[in-house]
């Protein structure tokens, strides 16, 4: 199994890191979608198990009613606060 | 190998694929109603696309021997309009009796919006009024978790509602033990970029168990690959896994639930 998936993971984590350092370079680090995929990545080296699962459910939206209204038709990867909810959050 | 494409936007593929499909071993595929890449301005529009989808896609289905099956209703990325949701509902009707039609699907959510809930429950309903199977969309991406939860409640809190004949589709890592755990099949989409790869499909088999579980491909005419169901077989032969555990997963299982549905008549389901 190490055998056949070593290389292709190791060619996905440098793209992780890669991207990392290119968003920082072009100063875009602090889009929410990087800041969450750094937050995420920390479940990689937690020492627990399910990190799959984990990772997904630190990229989701936790709220739990329905939107009132549509953002738009695509998802984009990561949950964004409502603003209000960022200000107090911060 | 045999094995039901049971996800598959073909009216968006090339005869190229339908090929490739049959000699990979593909012995019927299934294509739910699908959001085309923009909004349809007009229920005229689904009329067209459900003729497309019950006469001319089993047609060209048929020149490479390949049973064709659909579900039809109007995709939840169209659910915002309640109006013309309204009116396309009305018209489904009159195509279930379509000899290639399973049900009612790929209903859902898309961002989890009050519209998007009222156009899903309005589509159970029909869907138990008419007895039908469900196919069920969940959203992509950050929405999933969230959509999944809701439309399993709703699913849930509708009496009428079989969880043995309602399919889940595009669950992940973090969805699929909640939607197996109430009853419901699951079914895991293989995307080049999203949802999941077939090394993570195999993933969720081994930890999950095999029943009540199918692959897709939902290849449509974004990146996807439809032969990424086959493909997933081979990660699974790598892995020590037999060619009955191939078969059960990539042909029983679809097999045994959409047989479900009396006009799905496709080979035997029994071991080979």
């Amino acid at each position: 199994m190490v055998d056949h998936g070593f290389i292709g993971v190791r060619a996905k984590l440098i793209e992780v890191a890669a991207f990392l350092d290119r968003v920082e370079r072009h100063r875009v680090a602090d889009d929410f979608r990087c800041a969450a995929l750094r937050e995420a990545a920390e479940v990689l080296v937690d020492g627990r198990a399910e990190r799959a699962r984990r990772i997904l459910e630190r990229l989701s939206d936790p709220t739990t009613t329905p939107d009132e209204k549509t953002s738009g038709k695509a998802a984009l990867g990561a949950w964004q606060p409502p603003a209000p909810l960022a200000k107090k959050k911060r | 190998m045999r094995y039901i494409e049971p996800h598959g936007h073909m009216v968006s593929r090339t005869t190229d694929d339908y090929q490739a499909m049959v000699t990979a071993g593909c012995v019927a595929v299934c294509e739910p109603a699908f959001w085309a890449g923009f909004d349809r301005g007009s229920v005229d529009g689904f009329r067209d696309y459900y003729r497309q989808l019950t006469e001319y896609e089993p047609a060209r289905a048929a020149k490479f021997l390949l049973p064709h099956f659909c579900w039809l209703c109007l995709n939840p990325k169209e659910s915002e309009d309640l109006g013309l949701a309204r009116e396309v509902l009305a018209l489904i009707p009159e195509f279930l009796t379509r000899p290639n039609v399973l049900g009612i699907g790929e209903i859902g959510l898309n961002r989890n919006t009050r519209n998007e809930m009222t156009v899903l429950e309005r589509h159970i309903e029909l869907a138990v009024r008419h007895d039908q199977l469900i196919l069920v969309h969940t959203p992509h991406l950050e929405d999933k978790l969230k959509g999944t939860n809701l439309i399993l409640d709703l699913l849930s809190s509708h009496r009428g509602v079989k969880p043995a004949r309602v399919i889940i589709d595009h669950v992940e890592e973090h969805t699929i033990q909640r939607v197996l755990d109430r009853g419901f099949w699951a079914g895991i989409t293989l995307y080049p970029d999203s949802k999941s790869s077939p090394p993570r499909a195999v993933d969720m088999l081994e930890i999950c168990g095999r029943e009540r579980i199918w692959l897709n491909s939902a290849c449509d005419w974004g990146v996807s690959d439809p032969l990424a169901v086959p493909k997933t077989a081979l990660e699974m032969r790598r892995r020590g896994h037999s060619a009955d555990f191939v078969d059960a997963v990539l042909y029983r299982n679809p097999h045994r639930f959409l047989s479900q549905c009396p006009k799905f008549r496709v080979g035997a389901a029994g071991q080979e």
